[in-house]
């Protein structure tokens, strides 16, 4: 253990402090509490070590083991060999906070490529660094509107098919704050999508934030949402599903002021559950106000290109109490394997991604919704998840298809109580024909049981 | 160090200029020597607002620092300068004249004599340095 005081030091602070031992400093604790007797194993050898936990570990069912049907805002896609292997590169790997532009180019660069595709792909002015994950960075774009209103517009207009758990963060954020979070009440409308909002928005409005393709996977227009969010003079979030985008209009193109959303898609793992990556990009004229990182490009004083951290001295470094957010990290990494992701696939090859994803999860709907007690619960167009009204609870249906090596789909219920019974289903290109159809025949014995 | 004779200042770098019951404020030629090159000039109040002696009004950023701005009476906001925000070196350049930052009614003349004058201003400047 490296313990930095010296003996001597040790000695001087506790003569200043007035007592003789550091024990001295602990005699109002219960002796029986002091070193309680902690029933622990006996201690084992590295190699016995390494075999409990390699054993525990195969208890696990992982999605690669799996014929993987769950989504619900992480997905299961191809990712090429490459983005590992330039990730793990020890130059990338080790790389932290590159505040000295002298030493971390490399680094820098990439998040500079990165902010660069980020931009053209959700038809933003600029991107940050990047946020932890698509939750935070949702929340981050409320603390946002927040602070570019001045704390003067205290209301957020939420859409019931945002995400559970980005709702969830955005609460939590904002506990015990001036904030109103309206729009997904209990017995909001979730099947007219972005409607239901419009008479929630007013004068008090700071930001609207919906999701595109949906948490149902519904692809909805905003162009009249946006309209009616400006008209209020309220700003606009959409959180999306950066890989949907390869096929989809973009959100600048509805009028988004903020465009957040989990990177996960684009060339990062499922890893059971993170480390994913927030996606956060915005308008130019409210660059002052984003929090987190921000690499810009320059020219050094040999008139060479250079990258350097920009705009974000101000008020997250030195004046905490004023910052947007106190977030100053990103995912540097997870940042890295996005950028070689999208740089391996380039533009056509991302379309061609989201339309297998779109076509194969197209088939599996069609497919599902023809048997006899499976219904496509909505008639919304959707992207490569969609919901299926089922006969029986989901996590029986599941129970069942896990028997069979097949991951089911994400159980509405656990969010939505009027969605007891429905599935939320995700196809992306790593499911075969044999798999979909495989899943289809199952569901039929399922409901014949 | 330029201190026009016709301001009045606060202890924390800004000046007002008093025309009748209306006041023109900036930042003072000093303040913006302190801080040197000004980047980023954010007016945090709006027209028609009205704040109180002290508030804060304005958040000036150069390549060293970030400071507020604080009112230096009382009134009501009734002009901001849309220049500052594209051009904010004006307050390097013209710290009196075009860089101005906002423009209030005052809504209580009295405050103005609690502030120093261009003697007392040079005064707390040289105890400063």
């Amino acid at each position: 253990m490296y313990i930095p005081h010296t003996e001597k030091e040790r000695d001087e602070m506790l003569r200043v402090i007035g007592i003789d031992q550091i024990a001295d400093l602990f005699e109002d604790l219960p002796a029986s509490h002091k070193f309680p007797s902690l029933n622990l194993p006996d201690r084992l050898t590295e190699m016995e070590t390494l075999a409990e936990l390699q054993s525990l570990s195969w208890m696990n069912e992982s999605s690669q083991d799996l014929i993987c049907f769950l989504g619900a805002g992480a997905y299961q896609h191809f990712i090429p060999s490459a983005v590992d292997s330039i990730l793990r590169r020890g130059e990338f790997y080790t790389a932290y906070t590159p505040y000295q532009p002298e030493v971390s180019q490399g680094t820098l660069q990439a998040i500079f490529d990165y902010q660069s595709l980020i931009t053209a792909l959700t038809g933003m002015d600029v991107s940050n660094a990047s946020h932890y994950d698509g939750a935070t960075s949702t929340a981050e774009a409320v603390s946002m509107a927040i602070a570019h209103f001045r704390n003067k517009r205290s209301k957020v207009v939420v859409s019931p098919s945002l995400h559970p758990h980005y709702r969830e963060t955005i609460r939590t954020y904002n506990h015990g704050g001036i904030l109103e979070i309206v729009g997904d009440e209990d017995d909001a409308d979730l099947l007219r999508g972005p409607e239901s909002l419009y008479s929630h928005i007013d004068q008090k409005t700071a930001l609207v934030i919906v999701q595109y393709p949906d948490f149902f996977g519904h692809v909805f227009d905003y162009t009249k949402l946006a309209e009616i969010t400006h008209q209020a003079g309220s700003l606009l979030a959409i959180a999306v599903n950066p890989l949907a985008l390869g096929l989809l209009k973009t959100p600048g193109d509805f009028g988004a002021d903020i465009v957040t959303g989990e990177g996960q898609p684009l060339g990062i793992p499922l890893s059971f559950g993170g480390p994913y990556l927030g996606i956060f990009a915005t308008r130019k004229e409210y660059i002052r106000k984003m929090a987190g990182r921000l690499v810009g490009e320059t020219l050094d004083n040999r008139g060479q290109r250079a990258y350097v951290l920009t705009l974000t001295a101000r008020e997250q470094h030195i004046r905490r109490e004023r910052a947007t957010s106190n977030i100053c990290s990103n995912q540097a990494l997870m940042v890295l394997a996005s950028t070689i992701y999208m740089s391996l696939l380039g533009k056509h090859g991302l379309r061609q991604v989201s339309e297998l994803c779109y076509h194969k999860a197209h088939y599996a709907a069609e497919k599902i919704n023809s048997l006899k007690e499976f219904h496509l619960w909505s008639e919304t167009p959707f992207f490569n998840e969609f919901v299926i009204k089922c006969p029986h609870p989901v996590d029986e249906i599941n129970e069942y298809l896990l028997d069979y090596g097949v991951l089911g789909g994400y159980n509405l219920g656990n969010h939505y109580h009027k969605l007891n019974q429905h599935m939320l289903i995700a196809v992306t290109e790593m499911n075969t024909k044999d798999e979909i159809d495989s899943l289809v025949d199952l569901l039929a014995e399922v409901s014949n049981d | 160090m330029n201190i026009p004779s016709d301001l009045k200042y606060t202890q924390n770098d800004e000046w007002i200029k008093a025309d009748g019951n209306q006041g023109l404020i900036g930042i003072t030629d000093y303040a913006q020597d302190q801080l040197s090159d000004i980047v980023f000039v954010e007016i945090v109040a709006s027209i028609g607002e009205e704040l109180k002696q002290g508030d804060t009004c304005a958040t000036v950023e150069s390549v060293k620092a970030a400071a507020d701005v604080y009112l230096p009476a009382s009134g009501k906001i009734i002009a901001v300068n849309d220049k500052l925000p594209d051009t904010p070196e004006l307050i390097n350049s013209d710290p009196y004249g075009e860089s101005w930052l906002l423009k209030i009614e005052l809504s209580n003349l009295g405050e103005l004599n609690d502030l120093l004058d261009a003697a007392g201003y040079e005064t707390l400047l040289k105890s400063k340095s």
